[in-house]
């Protein structure tokens, strides 16, 4: 069981049960739906921007316990932070769980999103941690407002 | 007990010798992560005995030539093995004729060769196409895509809670303008036994032909096409212990005879101008281009496996391990299956609560266990039960007590993750 626990890190376990920033908001300015089609795992987030940063985030959704921790972590993640540093976290994280060239060297540099780097030894389950990245993504991308090169 | 794996031979089924049936499969000799292989996924596909194995290498390394073309020896022998095979199939459907066995790659291509073809012949707008509320998606889809063509509606039978279809609710369905029936035999989600007789007596008695999806049915049942009284019957390979890319299209050959051609190409005509092209009678009407020869001899060879076995003796072990799952898996904490009809073949869905099936699938798979997590195709049945997912153990014949009793173990190990 010894991989098992590195997948089912305590923090996952615990934000599965608890999920942080699972609600809807008032007045979001962008928002945007995920599914993973084949395993029915579906999160809708919205995002209030303001003032170039994410001032509120919140989601709704069902699946597996990865997908929905992964959207309770990412969440409380980029809360606070611009769209520009939340895309350089996605990819951070994504390269992370796929073993890809932007991986930091230490997972630890992730803060709690380090509980995901287990991941990377279930290749079946890989989709399941980043769907909450590709609709955080999907959401920013549909920004009406100009797109800030920094 | 893991350690008791060694001895298979444990069966309710007397004559029914385990340990040589597993022998035969070799890929049950085999370890994952370390465990023992605890395969429970046939719904999705079978394994393969030695014999399919053996066909199959045999037909490359000594029989391999294209069919119906070459005149000289090798061809020739090729043709008669993949004619050869179609004979055993007939005889594994018990259809009148050779030639109403149309090969295929498999059931999803079968459904949608009759839904293309047939729709062609008979589906106008307003029809109404008769499909069963558990159906897969391959016996959804490709009538939904022929009811956009033609303006013609889908209607559905209903279940109940077990996973029963409501049979006063089917006759009441069953209108004028009702042009076919498409129904499972058995449901690959819910293990259910449709009554597909008495289905096919109704349809008939109003003179709606029915189309069964056999992928779940060959593996299980000892078939009879005519018994059955179905105009189509479908059959996948890969989950009959035969090849995966093969699989047949049973049809009456009055159907088939009416029906227009699905695909164009060589070996499906009789003559071709740039003005106009006739067709060659069936079966080679409906296989364009060349086939999966290989494939053919695989699936015979499964046939011929098949027909060695005591298919009776094979059946009530799968009933036996049904039986058993169903009891053993009732005492692991928060689970329920799901799909609890009275006639069931071999198939046990269940969700645990408050913990996602491909969380129990993956937890599960690190004690060498396979099983299927997800919708298994079949979301309007997800729906119904009002669950996202899932997990479903499948058994064939090959399987045993004790591999159930590994499940059950492993989903011990889902509590201990999730608490």
């Amino acid at each position: 069981m010894a991989d098992l626990t590195e997948l089912y890190q305590q923090t996952i376990v615990e934000h599965n049960r608890s999920p942080r920033n699972f609600k809807t908001l008032g007045h979001p300015t962008n928002h945007a739906q995920g599914d993973n089609p084949l395993c029915g795992d579906r999160i809708d987030l919205q995002i209030e921007l303001d003032g170039g940063v994410i001032k509120d985030i919140g989601f709704q959704g069902s699946g597996c316990a990865i997908s929905q921790a992964s959207a309770s972590l990412m969440t409380s993640a980029v809360l606070g932070k611009s769209p520009a540093e939340a895309e350089r976290l996605f990819r951070s994280f994504h390269d992370m769980v796929t073993g890809g060239a932007d991986a930091p060297a230490d997972p630890q540099t992730l803060g709690k999103l380090a509980a995901f780097a287990g991941v990377r030894q279930f290749p079946a389950r890989v989709k399941c941690a980043n769907l909450a990245w590709h609709t955080l993504h999907a959401a920013l991308a549909a920004d009406p407002a100009p797109i800030s090169t920094e | 007990m893991t350690t008791t794996r060694q001895a298979p031979s444990r069966s309710a089924a007397s004559g029914w010798d385990l340990a040589r049936i597993r022998a035969d499969f070799p890929i049950l000799a085999t370890t994952v992560r370390g465990k023992p292989l605890v395969y429970l996924d046939n719904g999705a596909t079978s394994q393969k005995p030695r014999a399919v194995i053996d066909a199959v290498s045999r037909f490359y390394e000594t029989g391999n030539a294209n069919v119906h073309r070459g005149v000289y020896a090798l061809s020739e022998s090729a043709t008669a093995a993949y004619e050869g095979a179609r004979s055993t199939l007939r005889r594994f459907l018990n259809a009148r004729e050779d030639r109403e066995i149309i090969y295929v790659r498999g059931t999803t291509e079968a459904v949608n060769l009759v839904a293309s073809s047939f729709g062609r012949l008979k589906v106008k707008a307003g029809d109404e196409i008769l499909v069963s509320a558990m159906e897969h998606h391959s016996n959804i889809v490709p009538w939904q895509m022929l009811a956009e063509q033609t303006g013609a509606t889908i209607k559905v039978i209903p279940m109940n809670r077990a996973g029963e279809l409501e049979l006063d609710q089917y006759e009441r369905l069953l209108t004028p303008r009702t042009r076919i029936v498409a129904v499972a035999h058995i449901s690959n989600s819910l293990g259910t036994i449709n009554p597909i007789k008495q289905m096919a007596a109704l349809a008939h008695s109003r003179g709606v032909p029915i189309l069964v999806d056999g992928a779940q049915g060959a593996p299980h049942l000892v078939l009879d096409v005519q018994d059955l009284g179905c105009d189509f019957y479908t059959v996948s390979g890969h989950k009959m212990f035969g090849p995966t890319g093969i699989g047949v299209l049973y049809g009456r050959a009055e159907h088939l005879e009416a029906m227009p051609p699905y695909q164009g190409g060589g070996d499906m005509i009789r003559s071709v101008t740039f003005e106009k092209t006739t067709y060659a009678p069936i079966p080679a009407k409906f296989e364009a281009g060349t086939p999966d020869i290989a494939g053919v001899v695989g699936l015979g060879a499964a046939v011929d496996y098949l027909a060695g076995l005591d298919r009776a003796a094979a059946l009530h072990h799968e009933h036996d391990l049904l039986a058993y799952a169903t009891t053993r898996l009732a005492t692991v904490p928060g689970l329920t299956i799901v799909g609890t009809a009275r006639d069931k073949a071999s198939v046990v869905s269940f969700v645990l609560n408050g913990v996602h099936a491909h969380d129990v699938g993956t937890i599960v798979d690190q004690s060498g266990v396979a099983i299927r997590t997800g919708h298994h195709c079949t979301q309007p049945v997800m729906e119904f039960f009002g669950v996202p997912a899932t997990a479903r153990a499948s058994f064939a014949f090959y399987n045993t007590r004790d591999e159930v009793d590994v499940l059950v173990e492993a989903l011990q190990g889902v509590r201990k993750v999730f608490g």
